[in-house]
């Protein structure tokens, strides 16, 4: 049986992913965003047009409103929205808010569930405390108030926290931060009394936020999972978000490459086109290798999920690593290899390379994957 | 039950019956069986083991079956190869023929050479090397001066051939002549079958740093070879000469790849000579070095795996031999690298008492892996492949 080749319907979703981004969401959207100071980091019809097109709901059961399908049919949208920068919600609320929404009590997932599919309800995950990624470095607290919770502490990034509105958030009822028992997940309004959003300027400009929960009360039927082992749910949710920005990651990474190819292609110096020399095109062609092995490891990672295979933590570490390794390398050269034009604003180009380094950042660098991959295996 | 399951349980059912216990094996070690007019075996069985496989022509699974092979189509070859894994059966012979003259013949050749020369390769008969590499012909493989006279109906040959491995055991040799001076150098090479029993070949072994000699230089002094000997067009030798590349960069990447851990894994070697600290391998640099190594083995395993999917579809990924001979090879070395690096001084002992075997084997293996990215196409010019071919980047 076939792992990597795509089905004709797998096609036809990358076909239309590709259009649409192509239309609608080029680098100079996000440039647009930017230049703006865009309060939202992203554009609510648009998002509302992606999911008419089933991509918000996309790996939710048809009984809540979603497409059935894998996080690789949701990889092929992510890659093409990698591609050009896209700024979406995919991650957070497609991933993340609908993974963690699936956990809960189903009148709740019969309230939100709908409307997330609908493209109404932008769902984020306020998990992070910690300079960098540390899931249970958690000190927000959740404290029982009669039939309910209060909670009390502060995320630092919130990846698409921007324009939520509703946050999934991890905190602790046993413990100590630093603990995996003792933790629990909630789903909060971001205008619950006591929410406090502060919108961050990131330099890929896309809609991370900090968020302070100050005394805000939560009922009990908000409870996503089990409460004390909310680090199994997180884990799941971390896992899949992190193979699915793997594959945006793919996409940036093979359009910094094709647009410092082209260059390398149409540029001239010394009456030659640079491309000609051996000291750039050895280069390019070491990064064609390392971007064929990150291709391969992506969607070995996505499958995996998708049919919940024993090793699929160890190949979502391994994905995550390689990919920040070559989208750092190819975003690195490809700054270099555009000369003095790569370094400015009016080129794309920077684009890829402020992406590259927060998303690496982002649910852990290469180092702390590499550090998982060989714990999961015992060394 | 599908044609396919029924074929993978006669399958099972016969390599079961077929393949000798001592010959099954978990690890990636082949026996040393190369066959040729003077075959030396480790064992009994691993010459009973050939014997059987070549009868029924799973030596060469896809060749027809006039030509030695059995005639298998690429899901059931697939199918053997698994089941083969599956059992712990090796391949039953080591052959530069199997690898990468016979699938050139198999293109190239005509039907009375084909005849003539591959039931020899797949039963195991005849041993054979390559003549490719000239002293002053390395990576600029298209300047080969070994000249190739014609004489009626043959050929003279005069030249010196160097890195033909194995050539003091092997019967046959393909070689790169030079059959055109006054043309442009790629215009002017014939691709040449030649018999070591030829009057006027020499050979001399050349050793290495690592202390082995594979290599061979191999002399041609007057050798007279029959224009029948000539596989496609005078002349037209680059085109063949290109394509057996090919096949030689598939065969030492996969080669490379999967022998690179063979019994030892690095972790394990890491974890008893490193200690273990916090459930981990104690040398948090090594071990870093040691986990990206792995990473990127998987990922070659799977950009393998994503290749042959391809390719069974007809979508080939272009130049992929030279990105796997490339990368497989330079992966190869820094995971020999790293061996010798767990080992500290015990990984640089050269012979002796005071070391243990295993290490004084890794040593010799990253010494001998040093050529990987030298033979069969340097590293270099694979970049230079893959920049042209797949890239598409000016000259």
């Amino acid at each position: 049986m076939s792992v990597f080749l795509l089905s004709p319907e797998q096609k036809a979703i990358q076909a239309a992913a590709r259009a649409f981004v192509r239309e609608r969401l080029p680098v100079s959207h996000l440039r647009a965003l930017r230049d703006r100071r865009d309060p939202v980091g992203f554009s609510r019809e648009v998002w509302r047009d992606m999911a008419d097109l089933g991509w918000a709901g996309i790996v939710v059961p048809d009984e809540h409103g979603g497409a059935g399908l894998g996080l690789v049919e949701l990889g092929l949208v992510l890659e093409e929205c990698g591609r050009t920068l896209a700024p979406t919600p995919l991650l957070s609320t497609a991933v993340i808010g609908a993974g963690a929404i699936a956990a809960a009590a189903d009148p709740l997932r019969r309230e939100v569930l709908p409307a997330l599919c609908a493209g109404q309800r932008i769902v984020a995950l306020a998990a992070e405390e910690q300079p960098r990624f540390a899931p249970y470095a958690v000190a927000t607290w959740a404290r029982r108030s009669g039939a309910g919770w209060v909670l009390d502490g502060e995320k630092v990034h919130v990846v698409d926290g921007g324009a939520a509105d509703q946050l999934v958030v991890v905190g602790r009822v046993a413990g100590v931060p630093g603990d995996r028992d003792g933790l629990v997940l909630f789903l909060v309004d971001r205008d619950a009394p006591g929410v406090s959003l502060q919108r961050l300027a990131m330099v890929d400009s896309r809609a991370a936020a900090r968020v302070r929960f100050d005394q805000v009360a939560v009922g009990e039927e908000r409870v996503l999972g089990v409460v004390g082992q909310g680090a199994d749910l997180l884990d799941a949710l971390f896992d899949r978000a992190t193979a699915a920005l793997a594959a945006e990651m793919l996409g940036g990474i093979q359009e910094a490459f094709e647009r410092t190819l082209a260059y390398l292609k149409e540029r001239k110096q010394f009456g030659v086109p640079i491309g000609s020399f051996q000291a750039l095109k050895h280069r390019a062609a070491q990064m064609f290798c390392e971007i064929e092995l990150t291709r391969s490891v992506v969607h070995a990672a996505l499958a995996a999920l998708d049919r919940g295979a024993a090793d699929a933590r160890i190949l979502v570490s391994a994905a995550k690593a390689k990919a920040s390794d070559t989208f750092i390398l190819v975003a690195n050269e490809a700054i270099q290899m555009h000369g003095g034009i790569g370094v400015t604003d009016e080129l794309d180009i920077g684009f890829y390379l402020k992406r590259a380094r927060v998303a690496e950042m982002t649910f852990g660098t290469a180092a702390y994957h590499r550090d998982r991959f060989g714990r999961l295996q015992g060394y | 039950m599908s044609d396919r399951d029924r074929f993978r349980a006669e399958i099972r059912a016969w390599l079961d019956a077929s393949c000798p216990p001592s010959m099954r094996s978990r690890t990636n070690e082949y026996p040393e069986v190369w066959g040729g007019r003077r075959p030396e075996f480790p064992s009994p069985d691993a010459k009973l083991w050939l014997e059987r496989m070549a009868e029924r022509g799973y030596t060469a699974p896809t060749w027809p079956q006039p030509y030695g092979g059995a005639g298998l189509g690429p899901d059931e070859a697939r199918i053997l190869a698994e089941e083969m894994r599956a059992l712990g059966c090796p391949p039953p012979l080591k052959s530069l023929g199997l690898w990468m003259l016979g699938p050139t013949l198999l293109e190239f050749a005509t039907d009375e050479q084909k005849r003539a020369h591959l039931p020899p390769i797949a039963r195991g008969e005849l041993r054979w090397c390559q003549g490719y590499s000239e002293p002053g012909a390395g990576s600029d493989l298209a300047s080969v001066q070994t000249r190739a006279v014609r004489d009626g109906d043959h050929y003279v040959v005069n030249g010196h051939k160097v890195w033909t491995s194995h050539a003091d055991k092997s019967d046959w040799i393909f070689c790169l002549v030079r059959t055109d001076p006054s043309a442009p150098k790629h215009e002017g090479i014939s691709f040449l079958l030649v018999d070591m029993a030829s009057p006027g070949v020499t050979v001399r072994p050349i050793q290495l740093i690592s202390g082995s000699s594979p290599f061979c230089e191999t002399l041609f002094e007057n050798v007279r070879v029959p224009v029948a000997h000539r596989i496609g067009p005078e002349n037209g030798g680059w085109e063949i000469a290109k394509r057996l590349l090919q096949f030689e960069r598939t065969f030492i990447s996969t080669r490379r790849v999967d022998a690179a851990d063979e019994s030892q894994t690095l972790e394990g070697v890491a974890r008893a000579r490193l200690g273990v600290a916090g459930g981990v391998i104690a040398d948090p640099i090594l071990r870093d070095r040691i986990i990206q190594a792995n990473i990127d083995l998987l990922c070659n395993r799977l950009t393998a795996e994503r290749s042959r999917e391809a390719a069974q579809a007809g979508l080939g990924i272009g130049a992929v031999s030279s990105m796997f001979k490339y990368y497989g090879t330079e992966l190869a070395k820094r995971r020999k690298e790293l061996r010798v690096a767990i080992a500290g001084y015990q990984g640089l002992g050269w012979e002796g008492d005071g070391f243990a075997a295993d290490d004084l084997a890794a040593t010799r293996e990253w010494l001998r892996y040093r050529a990987s990215s030298i033979e069969g196409g340097t590293s270099e010019v694979q970049l230079n492949i893959i920049a042209k071919r797949v890239l598409g980047l000016p000259d």
